[in-house]
């Protein structure tokens, strides 16, 4: 009898292989198909960036030489703001129907499932941030040689964004407030990613190399993609077993 | 089996709370001795013996609080993540209490470091906050520990509690030297450094003795305040032991 219940599952144990390029490919394309289904979600953080960077011209000043030496700063703490808006919704849908458990009981390595979420994550929010930052950067007057470095700083930067929110969403996934608690946790953690970028856009703005700064925002994101999949899917094991 | 010997025997024996709670209660009134002696002795000599400064006079005294805190605030985050690797990898109970025993500690002591910084930069700089790098650093590691603290307390389940904040700690802790150094030169584009202990070039020894052994002092300090903790935190969830009931019959008479 046991013989014979055993069977199927030695069968599904030898057809399930290690494929780690078609599940990240997999991963991928479910986010993304989730993400263009629910539209309202996919602009609202692009809204808030917005409404965002409007407020610094009516609470600080609207003269455009104090928004000049503003405009890197602003653009950067707002993206920031933005992404991490978006960021509490990463696993939360998963998480309540259910499907985040089958993907932590499914035998193929977390690590590239937790990667390809997050990179689609960052091409739902990062990828249109980084897009719509020349036009916030133009109503405050940001010079345009700033552009390149803007868009270049954030490019290499969001993605790193994502990988460390990640973090802060996996470990509150499991809690009803995890909105305000992942700010506290993932903000102080976003400040090298901050300066950096923000003195990215301050060289090209003075016409200094960029490519310094650039080079530190890419070591950023080469960590992050080594080690953040890491600590997300012990986080996701711990939150989702608690 | 052999394998599996490699660790020394008390490694293994400080996974017993109720061996780790016999053990602090021994070690106890040793530390506290040595930190009140050191503690006594290096605030005295340091505040009313050691020479005055060429250039700050008697201000630069603070230092004797300040740098012991800022080491302090450091050092625990360190301990505690290490406590909370620990317990993320063999599962050690007492490990978790040690790393939720030291966020209190390592906050407060950071907060510390800060308010004396800021008395400290009045005089010294003419104004309580200058965003140097330094103080600047200090304040991120005060936010990670608030973030840690927060997450404590934010989850019900004990043993989940303690492993997230763990994972938490432990992204920090790869986290901080990076920002170390972002802040560090972040900062030397706007303005130059304008004062470090380490760059100073001849600090007499009449003023830098006092200052180690305070540093010596607070780590027995931190060590006190860690066991102190460390057994209420013993005793709280292991009440429903019955070594811990027969403790409390014994001390109630």
């Amino acid at each position: 009898m046991s013989e014979t219940k055993l069977q199927p599952l030695a069968v599904a144990q030898h057809e399930t292989e290690y494929r780690p390029g078609r599940i990240f490919v997999a991963t991928l394309k479910r986010e993304l198909q989730l993400a263009l289904r629910r539209r309202s979600d996919l602009v609202n953080p692009l809204i808030f960036f917005l409404m965002v960077a409007t407020l610094f011209p009516l609470g600080v000043s609207p003269e455009p030489t104090i928004l000049m030496t503003l405009a890197p700063g602003v653009v950067w703490v707002a993206a920031l703001l933005s992404t991490l808006l978006a960021m509490d919704g990463l696993f939360r849908s998963d998480y309540e129907d259910g499907s985040l458990e089958q993907i932590l009981l499914s035998p193929q390595p977390l690590f590239i499932v937790v990667l390809g979420k997050v990179i689609a994550h960052w091409m739902i929010t990062g990828l249109p941030l980084t897009l719509m930052a020349p036009l916030i950067a133009v109503m405050l007057f940001l010079p345009a040689e700033g552009m390149s470095g803007l868009v270049l700083s954030l490019l290499i930067g969001t993605p790193t964004l994502s990988l460390v929110g990640a973090i802060g969403a996996a470990l509150t996934v499991g809690l009803r407030k995890g909105g305000v608690l992942i700010s506290l946790l993932v903000l102080p953690l976003y400040i090298p990613v901050l300066i950096f970028g923000t003195a990215a856009v301050d060289a090209a703005v003075t016409g200094l190399p960029l490519a310094g700064h650039l080079a530190l925002l890419g070591a950023l994101l080469a960590l992050g993609v080594a080690l953040a999949p890491i600590a997300i899917a012990a986080a996701l094991r711990i939150s989702v077993s608690g | 089996m052999a394998g599996k010997n490699w660790m020394p025997r008390w490694f293994y024996q400080l996974a017993s709370p109720r061996w780790c709670y016999q053990i602090t209660g021994k070690l106890l009134p040793g530390f506290v001795v040595a930190t009140l002696l050191l503690i006594t002795i290096g605030t005295v000599w340091g505040l009313a013996f050691a020479p005055q400064d060429y250039q700050q006079g008697n201000s630069f005294r603070i230092i004797y609080l300040h740098v012991p805190a800022a080491y302090m605030a450091q050092s625990i985050y360190m301990t505690m993540a290490l406590a909370g690797a620990i317990g993320l990898i063999w599962k050690m109970k007492v490990a978790d209490m040690v790393a939720k025993s030291c966020a209190p500690i390592g906050a407060s002591l950071a907060v510390l470091a800060l308010a004396t910084g800021a008395i400290w930069g009045k005089p010294t700089w003419g104004s309580y906050w200058v965003w140097d790098a330094r103080l600047t650093s200090m304040l991120i590691l005060l936010f990670l520990y608030l973030g840690i603290i927060a997450l404590n307390s934010a989850i019900e389940s004990e043993s989940t509690a303690a492993q997230s904040t763990a994972v938490l700690a432990l992204v920090g802790l790869v986290n901080i030297p990076i920002i170390k150094y972002s802040v560090d030169w972040w900062n030397t584009l706007h303005q130059p450094a304008t004062f470090k202990i380490t760059e100073r070039p001849a600090m007499p020894p009449d003023m830098w003795i006092p200052l180690l052994i305070l540093v010596i002092g607070f780590y027995c300090f931190f060590a006190v305040t860690l066991m102190m903790r460390l057994r209420n935190e013993i005793i709280r969830r292991e009440r429903r032991a019955g070594w811990v009931r027969e403790l409390l019959m014994q001390q109630r008479g």
